[in-house]
C-alpha cells in the first residue's frame, strides 16, 4: 500500500482521500462537509511561514488545515 | 380583500451562502442604505436586516444571515443561519423564501449548502454571483440545464457591480408564490428507510415539524452525540431506536458520519459534471497565488504583515490630523457661538464648559476612528486577513490559541466589542472564552484619542533613525505592549484557568478580491453612526453630570483650581490620590480616571472640562496646551511630564476602562463570573504595569 497521511507530502505534490481517522466528530463532519470524501483528490500548495499549517488545495479552492489534522486524512500517493 | 392583506404583509427573505461568496454584497445591492444591524435575542450575532418594496407594491424584509458551509452548526454564528432556517428562533420570522448565493467560481462545495436549503422546502433562488471571476478561471456553467438539475431558479450576479440583481427582485416576486421542491440527491435505500422511520418518530413523539425532523433525523443519525445527553432529550422509544439504527448501519458497514454529506456531494457531482466545464488547465498559476507567493513567504511575508500594521498606524496618526483639527474648531465655534447668546451664568457654563467641550473632546476623534475601520475592513474585504491568520497560526499556537483567534483579536484593536463579537467563528468553547478575556488587552479605538491627546502633549514630532517619527513610534509601542500583554495572558490562561488541548484550524483561504468600496464605507457609515450615538448620549451625559461634579459645591472665593479642588470631583480625586501617587498620578488624573470606568475615550472629555473650568479666563488655549503648561504650584516644575504621559498610557492600556465591553462579556459568557474575573485581573494588571513603568521610567531619568 502506498497509504500516507496527509501531512506527509510535500508542496506541489498530490494525492487522493482514502478515509479520515479523526476521533473528533466535529473535525471529521468539518472536513467530510468541506468536500475532503473518499476518493477527493488533494494537493499540497505550501507551508506556512513557520513550518504549520498547510495550505491545500481541494475542489478548486484552497484550505489551511494543521499538521496534526493532517495527519487524520490518510490519502494515497498519486 | 385577501390581495390586499397579501399586500400590506411584509414578506421575509433570508440571504444565505458559505463565507466569502459575496452574500453581503448581494445584501448590499439589494438593500443599500435601507438597512438596520442589530442583535439576535440573548446572543450578540449581529442581525442586518433592510426593508424594501418590490415595483408590484409587495413589502419585503431582506435578512442577511451569517455565512456558512452547512446546516451543521459548528459555531454560534453558524447556528444563528440554521435556527433561522428551521424557524427555532423566537422573534425572528420564518424565512417565506430564501436568496441562496453560490460562487460561481467555487461551485461544488457552494452547492452543499444548496442542496441543504432545498431541503427545508424553502422557496429556492440562487444568486450565482461572481460569475465574471468564474469566467476568468475558465469555468463556463450552463446556467439553464443547471437551473433544470437543481429545480430552482437561478439569476448569474455579479453582485459587485450590481448586474443581476435586478433580475434577483424581480425573481423574488414569483418565487413567493412558487411552490418548493423536493430533495433530488439519493441516499442509499436502507438509510432512506431508516431516515423515514426516524422523522416519524421525531414527528410523533418529540412534537417536531417535519422539516425540523428531516434535519435533525440526518444529524442524529450521523453523528455520536453524547448518548447520556440524548436520553434526556428524546423519549424512550426515539431513543432505543436511534441506538438500533447506529447498530444497524454500522453492521452494513456505513460509515454513519459520511452517508449523508457523501450522498449529497455524488448527486453535486453529477450535476457539475453535465454543466460545469473548465478549460484552462489546473496547474496554472492563479493571481492570488502569484500574491500568496509573496504574502505567505518565509521571510517576506512577515515584512509585509508588519510593514502593513506600521503604515496602518502611522497613516491612522498623519491623516486624521486636518480633518480632527477642522472638527476641533467647529466645536470651538459653536461653544462661542452659542456662549453668545446665553448670558453668563451657570447655564452659559454647563452648556459650553460642560456639553460641548466634552462631547467635541470626543467627537474629534472620529476621523481616527474612521480610518481604523477602513483599514480592518479592507484588509477582510480583500482576503489578506485570513492569510494573517494563516501566517500567524503557530505562534498563537505557541500561546494554546489558533490562527482563528488572531482576527478577533486584530479586530479589537478597531474595539473589543466587535473582537468578541468575532470569537463566535472560534468553535471550541475554552478558546474562545480565552480569546474573550483577553482581547480587550488589544489598544482598541477608545484609547487612540488618550494616547493622541497624551503625545500630542508630550512626545515631540522628532525624527529618529532619518524617517520613523517618535510619536508615531511610541504610539506603535502601546499597541505592541497591548498585544504582548494579550498573549502572555492568553499562555497563562491556558496552562492554568483553561487548560484544553490545542484546538482545531481548518480555515479557509479565500481568493485575493477588490475589496468593495461600497460594502467598505456602508461598514464605516455604521460604525461612525454607532460612535457618534454614544458621543451623543453616553458621553453627553457624562460631561454634564461631570460638569455638576465639578462646579458644586461651590466656592464664591478662590482661584479657579481652588474651586476645582473644593468641587465633589476634586474630593473624590483627592480620596483617592494616595492609591495614585505610587504611580505618579495626581488628583486631576484620578478624575479622569474615576470617570473613564464607563468608557475610555471620556478620560479625554473629562480632561476637556476640567482644565476648561480650571482656565476659564484664557478658553483659547487648547486641551493639550493647557495640560503642557499645567504647573506644580509648590515647585513650579511642570505636573505633567512626559513620564506621566507614558504612565497614563501603559494604565489605559492594561485597565478594563469600558463598560460595553463588561456588558458584552456578561451576554457572551451567559453570567457575571467572567466579566468580573476579567475587569479584576485587567485592573490588577494596569496597576502593577503602572508602577513599574513609573520606577523604571524614574530609574532611567535619574
Amino acid at each position: 500500500m502506498n497509504d500516507i497521511t496527509l501531512n506527509q507530502l510535500h508542496p506541489g505534490e498530490s494525492g487522493v482521500v482514502e478515509k479520515l481517522i479523526t476521533a473528533e466528530p466535529q473535525l471529521r463532519m468539518r472536513l467530510l462537509e468541506l468536500g475532503l470524501l473518499k476518493g477527493t483528490q488533494v494537493e499540497i500548495i505550501r507551508y506556512a511561514p513557520l513550518g504549520d499549517p498547510i495550505e491545500i488545495k481541494v475542489r478548486g479552492y484552497r484550505l489551511s488545515i494543521r499538521k496534526i489534522e493532517a495527519e487524520s486524512v490518510i490519502i494515497s500517493r498519486n | 380583500m385577501t390581495t390586499t392583506q397579501e399586500h400590506i404583509a411584509v414578506k421575509h427573505i433570508a440571504i444565505i451562502g458559505n463565507p466569502n461568496c459575496g452574500k453581503t454584497t448581494v445584501f448590499n445591492a439589494l438593500t443599500g442604505l435601507r438597512q438596520k444591524v442589530g442583535n439576535y435575542p440573548g446572543v450578540t450575532v449581529e442581525k442586518k436586516e433592510g426593508k424594501i418594496v418590490l415595483d408590484d407594491g409587495k413589502k419585503i424584509s431582506i435578512l442577511d444571515l451569517p455565512g456558512t458551509y452547512s446546516l451543521s452548526a459548528n459555531s454560534p454564528d453558524e447556528k444563528i443561519a440554521t435556527d433561522v432556517l428551521l424557524g427555532r428562533l423566537a422573534d425572528t420570522p420564518f424565512p417565506d423564501a430564501v436568496i441562496c448565493v453560490v460562487d460561481a467560481s467555487n461551485i461544488e462545495r457552494n452547492l452543499y449548502l444548496l442542496s441543504q436549503i432545498i431541503d427545508q422546502h424553502f422557496p429556492v433562488i440562487v444568486a450565482l454571483n461572481m460569475i465574471d471571476v468564474a469566467e476568468q478561471e475558465g469555468i463556463t456553467i450552463d446556467v439553464r440545464k443547471l437551473s433544470s438539475l437543481l429545480g430552482v431558479p437561478i439569476i448569474p450576479t455579479i453582485a459587485s457591480k450590481k448586474t443581476g440583481t435586478d433580475h434577483l427582485l424581480s425573481a423574488l416576486k414569483n418565487a413567493l408564490s412558487v411552490s418548493p421542491q423536493a430533495r433530488r440527491w439519493q441516499m442509499p435505500d436502507i438509510v432512506g428507510q431508516e431516515h423515514q422511520e426516524l422523522i416519524s418518530l421525531l414527528v410523533s413523539n418529540e412534537k417536531m415539524n417535519e422539516h425540523v425532523a428531516y434535519h435533525e433525523a440526518q444529524a442524529l443519525l450521523s453523528t455520536p452525540r453524547d448518548s447520556r445527553l440524548l436520553k434526556d432529550v428524546l423519549t424512550a422509544e426515539t431513543f432505543d431506536h436511534l441506538q438500533q439504527d447506529h447498530q444497524k448501519l454500522e453492521s452494513l458497514g456505513f460509515d454513519r458520519y459520511s452517508i449523508f454529506v457523501e450522498s449529497r456531494y455524488q448527486w453535486i457531482k453529477q450535476v457539475c459534471e453535465q454543466c460545469v466545464t473548465t478549460s484552462v488547465k489546473q496547474n496554472d498559476l492563479t493571481f492570488s497565488d502569484k500574491i500568496d507567493s509573496v504574502v505567505t513567504h518565509k521571510v517576506g511575508g512577515f515584512i509585509i504583515f508588519f510593514t502593513l500594521m506600521m503604515v496602518m498606524f502611522q497613516t491612522i496618526f498623519t491623516w486624521a490630523a486636518l480633518p480632527m483639527e477642522l472638527i476641533g474648531e467647529g466645536f470651538d465655534l459653536l461653544g462661542a457661538h452659542i456662549g453668545n447668546i446665553i448670558p453668563p451664568g451657570d447655564l452659559h457654563d454647563l452648556v459650553v464648559n460642560g456639553a460641548i467641550s466634552g462631547v467635541g473632546a470626543v467627537v474629534t476623534f472620529l476621523p481616527q476612528i474612521l480610518f481604523l475601520f477602513l483599514f480592518l475592513g479592507l484588509l477582510e474585504d480583500t482576503g489578506y486577513m485570513a492569510r494573517a491568520a494563516f501566517i500567524m497560526d503557530r505562534l498563537m499556537g505557541k500561546v494554546g490559541l489558533h490562527g482563528k483567534s488572531f482576527i478577533p483579536l486584530l479586530s479589537s484593536f478597531a474595539c473589543a466589542i466587535p473582537g468578541i463579537m468575532a470569537t463566535r467563528t472560534i468553535e471550541n468553547p475554552k478558546d474562545r472564552l480565552v480569546t474573550m478575556l483577553v482581547a480587550p488587552l488589544m489598544s482598541c479605538s477608545a484609547r487612540l484619542p488618550v494616547f493622541a491627546l497624551l503625545i500630542a502633549a508630550f512626545i515631540p514630532h522628532t525624527t529618529i533613525l532619518g524617517f520613523l517619527n517618535l510619536a508615531g513610534l511610541v504610539l506603535v509601542s502601546m499597541y505592541l505592549l497591548g498585544l504582548i500583554m494579550a498573549l502572555l495572558m492568553a499562555w497563562l490562561f491556558k496552562k492554568t484557568l483553561l487548560k484544553g488541548e490545542s484546538p482545531s484550524f481548518v480555515m479557509e483561504l479565500p481568493p485575493y478580491r477588490m475589496p468593495s468600496i461600497k460594502n467598505t464605507i456602508l461598514h464605516m457609515w455604521e460604525r461612525s453612526r454607532i460612535f457618534l450615538k454614544r458621543a451623543g448620549t453616553i458621553i453627553l451625559g457624562v460631561s454634564i453630570v461631570l460638569w455638576f461634579l465639578a462646579t458644586y459645591p461651590k466656592l464664591n472665593e478662590g482661584t479657579p483650581s481652588e474651586k476645582l479642588a473644593h468641587s465633589f470631583v476634586g474630593r473624590a480625586g483627592h480620596f483617592i490620590e494616595p492609591a495614585l501617587t505610587p504611580l505618579g498620578f495626581d488628583w486631576k488624573i484620578g478624575i479622569g480616571i474615576i470617570s473613564s470606568l464607563l468608557q475610555r475615550e471620556v478620560f479625554v472629555s473629562t480632561m476637556g472640562t476640567i482644565y476648561n473650568i480650571e482656565n476659564s479666563d484664557n478658553n483659547t488655549l487648547s486641551l493639550r496646551q493647557q495640560i503642557q503648561s499645567d504647573v506644580d504650584p509648590v515647585t513650579g516644575l511642570p505636573k505633567f511630564t512626559a513620564l506621566t504621559a507614558i504612565c497614563l498610557m501603559v494604565y489605559y492600556v492594561l485597565a478594563m476602562q469600558c463598560m460595553s465591553t463588561v456588558a458584552v462579556m456578561r451576554r457572551e459568557t451567559n453570567g457575571w463570573k467572567w466579566p468580573a474575573f476579567q475587569f479584576a485581573y485587567m485592573t490588577v494588571l494596569a496597576y502593577v504595569g503602572t508602577f513599574i513603568t513609573y520606577k523604571v521610567g524614574l530609574w532611567i531619568i535619574s
